[in-house]
């Protein structure tokens, strides 16, 4: 029986582990018969191996008939709101539809059964993808190359931190320029990977605008400062129109500056890196070039810089060979160390490529601003919610693609939080929004992308959702702190993934520490509901 | 668009006229440039971007595209026999299947509740590879082996308190610059020497190195140029003496017959997913993962997330849930070791389903078909004219060299004539290793059979005459 | 195990406030204040919170403080109190507080849940300092002080929080003089000392688990940062607080928690200093390193007014270091850091814009508001 008015009921298979399915001799597929020459000329190799190289017994793997392996992870992907069956609006994350066209032509063996090392004579078609989707990319951003080498938007950002290094490196500057600027409310890889890369990092604060100002700016920078790596909009969907003043600023003091473009949605068409000052910058393929997300990975970032910065660019690069055709430039040079394995995530690149194709100059400018004109909707609406405040008041101007919503207010009248409202959200059918990244600055966080996919209907229907929980947290608190209630798994106790004598990350760490979970010697956990 | 007659597109349902209209109204503004008012003009970009004309029609794109990478020749109608760390080998049909689901293939960040079956997924990938490798605690996936080798050898760093991580010479040229880029700053990196005779890592070489100053010892199992390592357990010995933490890779699919790196004393393993039922997408389809004992001191050091199983409010249910994100960048920020992000978690999931299908028989019988198919290529190419095999006498999974200095010929050309044979020739180690000269890695695995092999075996004589 | 929830109810608090009436709520001000037709505030804030906690049916042990302090307003609620911290004749109701508290620290209980001002956080430093966690119900018409939760069901909701564990602990600074009489100017504050409060919203996170406690990571950073820096020969005057504290830990000296510290070639040469000590120590180079009050953000003239204008001034702004997690940092009122040396003159000079260091290689800038 559900309890909401939409009727929504999430499945619940209560599937058991793939471990606990396991039955004696059940076998899920044959692999290749070893043609009787083969082995009678060579004989049972596995039994010759050395005694230290042989496995002491077969691995403890579940035996589980074909068809019920099937039914187990169909079962499972019933149980998981992708984008392709409900509206996710989950803020930072650029959720939109990834079109099946774009799977479909990726899945073929053209592409997906391509070896990296095959040889460049037989890769033609995919190293001219990669080419054209370079300049498709230099064109978007304003920069000259391009690698899609990094595997995420992190990695991408690793990239440019890497690239920066590089650049002081290469002019002896490095022991002197030892400083990454970012701000509080940029992804935390833009804190994180500089600090990876060897940097010292300066975070600025927001004002009261809810972005750093020029004079915080002014006050970090110093000739120790090596770059600048921010996100533009931040994470709470609102631009900072001084970017080119920082940019600048940054530039003056011999730094470079990186441009995060995980939130890039918004600016397609409409502002491009280069154009603003930048250096280099990142996109996710994943997030706003509509390569799907893969529950967490099939990413990729395109990392593109200006024409000084090429010669650093991780190997190998794509290349014209001069007679029509591409070939791939492993040349080292000043080049830095590889990112990652091969060439890339190329079926992302793919994907994006394709998207791009589909949707033209005048259908990037179109995404970038409905995905601006939904997000204003949704906030026009949310507005008049009860509980629910904007934070930073005095920055009157639009909102871009996102929303950092809090409920701060909400929590003071009924003791309902944003993570109840999170939560509880899941029983209408929703992905659940975000809160925030750490920092939380922002009490009690509910941040919103509604992307430019979604129709007014469904925009209409995470609202009313959202409506409902707020009119149950002022007539029955209670109600709205104890969901989901019809999700596909009940509450679970939360402390156990926080205690090292229960969690467990394997079916075997499982078996050993389950008794632990009802054990009255269990310590107290002091924990956080995390930003996730 | 920038004017109310919108534009139509699949993709973009409120650019169209009349949802675009509501909007504005709704919202209270005239246009929507004026929802750009904190972008200064002079940054906006006047007009369109110059890109190639749209192609909305689903089919126009699909052949556009598609007569772009029909330039390609595919592994699927051509013989491969590249391997060096992205393979070929055999994708059930199920696991096209499931990491095809769009469920999987478009969720992302939900969590316990609503994402419950990623997570267990997720949660059954981490505890099949646990028992493949012999640990309890297993990673999400990382962005591919280097990545896990990097957070592996770093965390070792940690653990011990110490700058120093010894690399075997047998470990691929991308992976050492990997390595070199990531531990610039926080470790010193050496190399072990490798035996001319077995292709091994030397003990002696090993124990030289050995300082009080070493936190973590580096070897893959199969090592690079397809070579098992059979001293596991004395090799943990010595490296534990000094002090120092040891961490193997592995080729998770040689672990039905090899033995489990977790119980011959590695303290970290990591491992490549791909070969589990993830298709090679030119090197997209790789990514890694990271285990290790159970212990405090190990799990504070991951950088990704964890999946943990917890119990839900009735008996016998459970749920899922990321475990101490503090340790993670997405918390440390700024005090971050090592960063975490969107990484492969859809091949992870590719590969929960290809172990649940294979099962301990499967595995066993795969990874002992391919210990046949290699030796069987190996000791056929072996008695062609002009080329040798290195270290035949020597126990090999998967892959081995193939030295062709004898015929006059390098590896360039060799591979030119077999592709017009309509075969990939194995990886050109000539600039990779010098010492090797004109030398390739050949790859065998479960998909070749005699008659391939044969053809190849052909072939190579062919070209060699 | 069940949650042991102690409760203290100081039921004269903020009563003279409510009607105007400044200074301590001692015994005469509250008869004046009856008089006066003040009505005690904290019993019914504190029905409030615990009709909240009894709403949300969970399972737990009340220790009530006896009779009005906690005992009655808990049986009204619905609970059945253990009593304890038996109320002797004629003492004041902060003795009988201080008394229940250390009874129920030593028990001990979770959580000990009060209902008061000022007056009474000060008593629980006095009783317990940071052995317990605590959650205040504000009583009276303003409550400035960060242990107090913004209203009584918010208050119930930390307790909730608490028990199911999702929550981090912070330490916050009491200072020794009542808020309000200090915001028309009064005499100067001392920091008086610290409770443990459970803190929402989560700012950064801080808290344990695997070994890993992310806030002493910082805390460690800063520490080794500013302890590596040190220069032979050199004095540094160390501030009160936690983080230079930890930086003390660092180089193995002892350090009072809440004066300032003298340390010079790493030996600790002067405890609980003076102004005249400090000015006495001064002979060359030196360097002051302090950290902000959490909330308001004072670096200099509060809790810290030994180190006076004229110490500054011999010493240098240059050579003067701020350090402060960047959860403290998130914690300041837009980020703003205050000073307050006296010498007006000398804090015009502070103002603008100041690195603050927040780890080992991390570092913010803030504002300085005078």
């Amino acid at each position: 029986m559900s309890t909401n008015k939409t009727g929504f009921q999430a499945a619940r298979w209560n599937e058991a582990l793939i471990s606990e399915l396991s039955e004696e001799g059940a076998r899920g597929i044959v692999p290749p018969a070893v043609d009787a020459e083969i082995a009678a000329a060579v004989g049972d190799v596995a039994a010759s191996l050395p005694p230290g190289a042989r496995r002491a017994a077969p691995p403890d793997l579940p035996e589980v008939t074909q068809h019920r392996v099937l039914r187990h992870f169909l079962r499972l992907s019933q149980m998981c709101m992708g984008f392709d069956v409900t509206t996710d609006m989950m803020g930072t994350c650029t959720m939109k539809y990834s079109p099946k066209a774009h799977e479909h032509i990726a899945r073929g063996a053209k592409l997906a059964d391509l070896h990296p090392l095959q040889g460049v004579d037989s890769l033609q078609g995919l190293l001219e993808l990669m080419y054209r989707f370079n300049r498709i990319m230099c064109e978007i951003s304003g920069m000259d190359e391009f690698t899609f080498q990094p595997a995420s938007g992190a990695q991408g950002i690793y990239t440019n931190a890497c690239l920066i290094r590089a650049y002081h490196e290469s002019r002896g500057d490095l022991g002197k320029r030892d400083e990454i600027i970012t701000t509080s409310f940029s992804h935390p890889a833009d804190a994180a990977t500089p600090a990876v890369a060897g940097f010292k990092v300066i975070t600025l604060m927001p004002g009261e605008m809810g972005f750093a100002g020029v004079d915080a700016l002014k006050a970090a920078i110093s000739d120790r400062t090596a770059g600048l790596m921010l996100t533009n909009p931040e994470d709470t969907g609102q631009y900072n129109p001084n970017i080119r003043q920082f940019v600048d600023l940054v530039h003056e003091a011999g730094g470079l500056c990186a441009y995060d473009q995980a939130n890039g949605n918004p600016l397609l068409g409409v502002v491009r890196a280069g154009d603003t000052g930048f250096d280099m910058c990142q996109f996710n393929l994943h997030k706003t070039f509509s390569a799907p997300h893969g529950s967490l990975g099939m990413g990729c970032a395109a990392v593109g810089v200006k024409d000084f910065l090429r010669k650093f660019l991780p190997r190998p690069l794509v290349a014209e060979d001069g007679s029509g055709g591409y070939r791939l430039d492993y040349d080292q040079g000043e080049g830095i160390d590889k990112i990652r394995a091969f060439i890339g995530n190329v079926h992302a690149v793919l994907k994006a490529y394709s998207w791009v194709m589909s949707l033209g100059a005048e259908g990037l400018r179109a995404v970038a601003e409905t995905a601006v004109l939904n997000n204003n909707y949704m906030l026009t609406k949310m507005r008049g919610m009860r509980g629910v405040t904007i934070p930073w008041p005095a920055n009157n101007y639009p909102k871009l693609e996102q929303v950092r919503y809090s409920f701060e207010q909400m929590f003071a009248e009924t003791g309902v939080t944003s993570h109840d409202v999170i939560d509880r959200m899941v029983d209408f059918g929703v992905q659940h929004c975000m809160p925030s990244h750490v920092p939380m600055l922002v009490p009690e966080p509910f941040t919103v992308e509604p992307g430019e996919s979604l129709t007014v209907a469904e925009m209409d229907q995470m609202l009313a959702a959202l409506q409902a929980i707020s009119d149950e947290a002022y007539s029955d608190a209670e109600k709205a702190q104890g969901g989901p209630y019809n999700a596909s798994t009940t509450r679970i106790d939360g402390d156990v993934p926080e205690d090292p004598d229960c969690w467990a990350f394997t079916y075997r760490g499982y078996q050993r520490k389950k008794p632990m979970w009802t054990s009255e010697n269990r310590r107290k956990i002091e924990r956080h509901d995390g930003g996730y | 668009m920038s004017d109310d007659n919108g534009f139509i597109h699949p993709y973009v349902p409120n650019a169209a006229p009349v949802p675009l209209r509501r909007l504005l109204k709704e919202i209270g503004v005239d246009n929507v440039t004026d929802l750009y008012v904190s972008v200064p003009e002079e940054l906006q970009v006047k007009g369109l971007l110059n890109l190639p004309d749209a192609l909305p029609s689903e089919h126009d794109l699909r052949r556009h595209v598609e007569a772009i990478i029909g330039k390609n020749l595919s592994c699927r109608d051509h013989l491969n026999f590249c391997g060096a760390g992205c393979w070929q080998h055999y994708v059930p049909a199920i696991c096209d299947e499931i990491t095809g689901r769009g469920e999987f293939l478009t969720a992302y960040g939900g969590g316990t509740y609503s994402d419950h079956g990623k997570n267990q997924a997720m949660f059954e990938f981490q505890s099949l590879i646990g028992e493949l490798v012999g640990l309890e605690v297993v990673g999400t996936p990382s962005y591919d082996m280097g990545a896990a080798v990097n957070s592996a050898v770093t965390m070792a760093c940690r653990i011990t308190a110490r700058r120093g991580v010894l690399l075997s010479g047998a470990v691929s040229g991308d992976m050492r610059s990997q390595i070199s880029g990531f531990t610039k700053m926080v470790a010193d990196v050496d190399t072990i020497a490798l035996d001319a005779a077995s292709g091994l890592i030397d003990l002696d070489d090993l124990k030289s190195k050995l300082t009080s100053d070493i936190g973590a010892v580096y070897f893959e199992n199969p090592n690079y140029f397809g070579l098992i390592e059979s001293r596991g357990a004395e090799i943990a010995e010595i490296v534990h003496a000094a002090g120092a933490l040891l961490v193997v890779g592995v080729d998770p699919l040689s672990l039905g017959v090899l033995a489990a790196p977790g119980d011959y004393g590695a303290d970290i393993v990591c491992g490549q997913i791909q070969p589990l039922g993830i298709h090679m997408y030119g090197g997209g389809g790789c990514a890694g993962f990271i285990a290790s004992r159970d212990e405090e001191r190990f799990v504070s050091e991951y950088p990704m997330i964890l999946m943990s199983i917890a119990p839900g409010a009735e008996e016998g249910d459970f749920g899922f849930a990321w475990s101490t994100m503090q340790r993670t960048s997405y918390d440390k920020r700024h005090d971050s070791e090592d960063y975490a992000g969107t990484t492969q978690w859809l091949w992870g999931i590719g590969a929960a389903v290809y172990l649940s299908l294979m099962g301990p028989r499967g595995m066993e019988e795969v990874a002992s078909g391919i210990l046949q198919r290699t030796r069987y290529a190996a000791e056929r190419i072996n008695e062609l004219k002009g080329i040798s095999v290195a270290h035949l006498d020597s126990a090999f999974f998967k892959e081995f060299i193939i030295d062709f200095a004898d015929s006059g010929k390098s590896v360039a050309e060799v591979n030119a004539a077999l592709l017009v044979n309509g075969i990939f020739g194995g990886k050109d180690l000539s600039g990779e290793f010098p010492e090797f000269g004109q030398s390739a890695l050949y790859c065998v695995t479960e998909i070749h059979g005699k008659k391939d092999i044969d053809r190849l075996v052909d072939s190579l004589a062919e070209v060699l005459s | 195990m069940t949650f042991r929830l102690g409760l203290i109810v100081n039921p004269i608090a903020g009563m003279g406030g409510t009607v105007g009436l400044k200074g301590s709520d001692t015994p005469e001000i509250v008869a004046r204040a009856r008089e006066l037709g003040a009505e005690p505030q904290a019993p019914e804030r504190a029905g409030q919170a615990l009709g909240a906690i009894v709403a949300a049916n969970v399972a737990l042990d009340l220790f009530a403080a006896p009779g009005e302090m906690g005992e009655a307003e808990a049986r009204a609620a619905g609970f059945t109190p253990k009593v304890i911290g038996s109320p002797v004749e004629g003492d004041t109701v902060a003795e009988d507080s201080v008394r229940a508290a250390q009874a129920m620290a030593e028990l001990p209980v979770d959580l000990i849940l009060f209902a008061g001002g000022d007056g009474t956080a000060r008593d629980l430093v006095r009783a317990i300092g940071g052995q317990v966690p605590v959650v205040g119900i504000p009583a009276g018409v303003k409550m400035h002080s960060a242990v107090y939760a913004t209203n009584p069901r918010a208050a119930a909701r930390m307790v909730l929080r608490y028990m199911q564990g999702g929550i981090s602990i912070r330490e916050l600074e009491v200072m020794d003089i009542d808020e309000a009489a200090f915001r028309e100017g009064a005499v100067s504050a001392k920091l008086y000392g610290y409770l443990k409060v459970p803190y929402l919203p989560d700012l950064v996170q801080g808290t344990k688990a695997g070994g890993v406690s992310r806030d002493r990571t910082a805390l460690a950073g800063i520490a080794v940062r500013i302890a590596e820096a040190m220069e032979p020969g050199r004095l540094y005057i160390l501030g009160p607080g936690t983080t230079m504290r930890a930086v003390a830990d660092k180089i193995g000296v002892e350090k009072t928690l809440l004066g300032v510290d003298l340390v010079r070639d790493g030996e600790r040469i002067a405890t609980d200093a003076g102004e005249r000590d400090i000015l006495a120590a001064l002979d060359g180079t030196a360097t002051i390193a302090v950290t902000p009050i959490g909330g308001q953000g004072h670096f200099f003239g509060r809790g810290n007014q030994q180190i006076s204008a004229q110490i500054i001034s011999r010493v240098g702004l240059e050579h003067i270091t701020v350090a402060a997690t960047m959860e403290k940092i998130a914690s300041l009122r837009d980020n703003l850091l205050h000073v307050d040396t006296g010498d007006r003159a000398l804090d015009a000079r502070f103002s603008g814009w100041r690195r603050v260091i927040t780890g080992y290689h991390t570092d913010t800038v803030c504002r300085v508001s005078t």
